[in-house]
């Protein structure tokens, strides 16, 4: 059979949400975790096609929206020392305090250049050896083994004009925080599929043997996704939580260990502070003591503003599925996708730029 | 962020892979790949640099499935 027929036929979809229906005879909340299923639950429509008893939360999931009002400061007062930025296209726009964000700063002089990779960041300070280059790390598990192993030809290469602002994120420890949050209610989740392919089954199973939670690795694709909402539901409904792999095609359960040996010999897990989640213990991702030399912190020692407390954005309220972004009184009449306030309507993977884009 | 789309190996040179789907080149490193791949294999890419290699039969499936939600032809 042809798998992307499969994957897309809408008969098998409107099957798999008939079950769907009839499990659905109480309300569920599900929580997804992850940009890529964000969007996509939005643009294929299942979000209007789902049961009014199922509520779907779009939580910490995209990496620019967690990133903190501290990071966002640090690395715009990088920017306006002389040194060249490198970034994901991502960052360009998020907005830190006194209306400065990465573009305003270009604009104005700053050296920032957009890169797809951090080798490609290496590559620029490499070519440009008087200068210094610093690389935003932001990203989850996915991305982390990608500056890891960039940072490891940085060393074995003795290049001393490469250096990088570690901010990465990482995702099971974010959970726990929010599985052992009694103020916010969630009744099963999905797992983003990409995180998984790095970190496998394993790191998640306390969601299910601890907070009986159920949780599913979920693909992409429409039908990915219906069919790993049903398993959630039948879980919660059975009182039989479990975390499963529902992205066979590609997560291998055990994940990739290679890539958690380069990041963990590159870095090592400290506490961080998310947007709107707060401080997390070992969340987040300092160089170990051999590679501190490429800490752009310790070596620019940059100061950041402190963050402004009054924006009126709500995106660590919507993060956390406390509220829908229509719910924040600034969505759509002083924050759009044009003028954003916060990160969440930044990124097109952002909660509020969804309910924005695909919603009014 | 991450649509992991596969691709396929042309050639490998040291670290370094030759990629190529839909008529994009491209190269991506290896060094954190989970198996590394011989010429023929796919790579699912993230950031430049290979994650996960998978077989030929798979790697042409999953590029179908790419292919109708993206409506772009990758594969003949
Ligand atoms: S609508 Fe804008 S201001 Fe409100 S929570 Fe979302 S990003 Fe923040």
């Amino acid at each position: 059979m042809n798998l992307s027929s499969e994957f897309r036929d809408p008969d098998l979809c409107r099957r798999v949400l008939e079950q769907i229906q009839h499990l659905a005879d109480s309300p569920f909340r599900f929580m997804e975790v992850c940009g890529t299923h964000t969007v996509s639950i939005f643009q294929s429509g299942i979000k209007s096609l789902l049961p009014e008893n199922i509520s779907h939360l779009s939580g910490p999931g995209c990496p620019v929206c967690v990133t903190h009002d501290l990071e966002v400061n640090t690395f715009l007062a990088l920017a306006k020392m002389d040194l060249r930025l490198a970034t994901f296209g991502d960052l360009m726009r998020v907005p830190g305090s006194g209306g400065d964000s990465l573009k305003k700063v270009q604009a104005e002089g700053a050296r920032v250049e957009i890169f797809y990779s951090a080798f490609d960041a290496l590559q620029l300070a490499v070519d440009n050896p008087s200068e210094n280059v610093v690389f935003l790390a932001v990203g989850f598990e996915t991305t982390a083994p990608t500056v890891a192993a960039t940072v490891k030809v940085a060393l074995n290469q003795q290049v001393e004009n490469f250096f990088i602002l570690p901010m990465h994120k990482l995702v099971p420890p974010a959970l726990l925080a929010l599985a052992s949050d009694p103020d916010i209610r969630v009744d099963g989740l999905l797992l983003p599929g990409h995180v998984s392919t790095i970190t496998g089954i394993e790191p998640f199973m306390f969601l299910a043997g601890d907070y009986n939670l159920p949780a599913v690795i979920s693909g992409f694709e429409p039908l990915d996704i219906l069919q790993s909402i049903q398993i959630l539901l039948r879980m919660h409904k059975e009182k039989t939580p479990a975390v499963i792999n529902n992205y066979k095609r590609a997560v291998a359960d055990q994940g990739n260990p290679r890539a958690r040996e380069v990041m963990q010999e590159v870095f090592k897990p400290v506490d961080t502070a998310w947007r709107g989640l707060g401080d997390i213990p070992g969340s987040g991702l300092s160089l170990r003591k051999e590679y501190l030399g490429f800490d752009a912190r310790r070596k620019f020692e940059p100061a950041p503003l402190q963050p402004e407390t009054n924006t009126g954005c709500k995106c660590g309220q919507v993060l956390k599925g406390k509220i829908l972004p229509p719910q924040c009184p600034l969505f759509s009449c002083v924050c759009t996708p044009a003028a954003p306030v916060g990160p969440c309507m930044v990124s097109t993977e952002g909660s509020c730029a969804a309910f924005f884009k695909y919603s009014l | 962020m991450c649509l992991a789309v596969p691709m396929e190996v042309v050639s490998i040179e040291d670290n370094v892979a030759h990629v190529e789907v839909g008529g994009v080149k491209n190269q991506v490193r290896l060094d954190i790949v989970d198996q590394v791949p011989a010429v023929g294999d796919f790579v699912i890419v993230h950031a430049g640099f290979a994650l996960r290699c998978i077989d030929r039969q798979e790697g042409l499936e999953t590029l179908k499935l790419f292919q109708d939600s993206l409506g772009l032809e990758l594969v003949k």
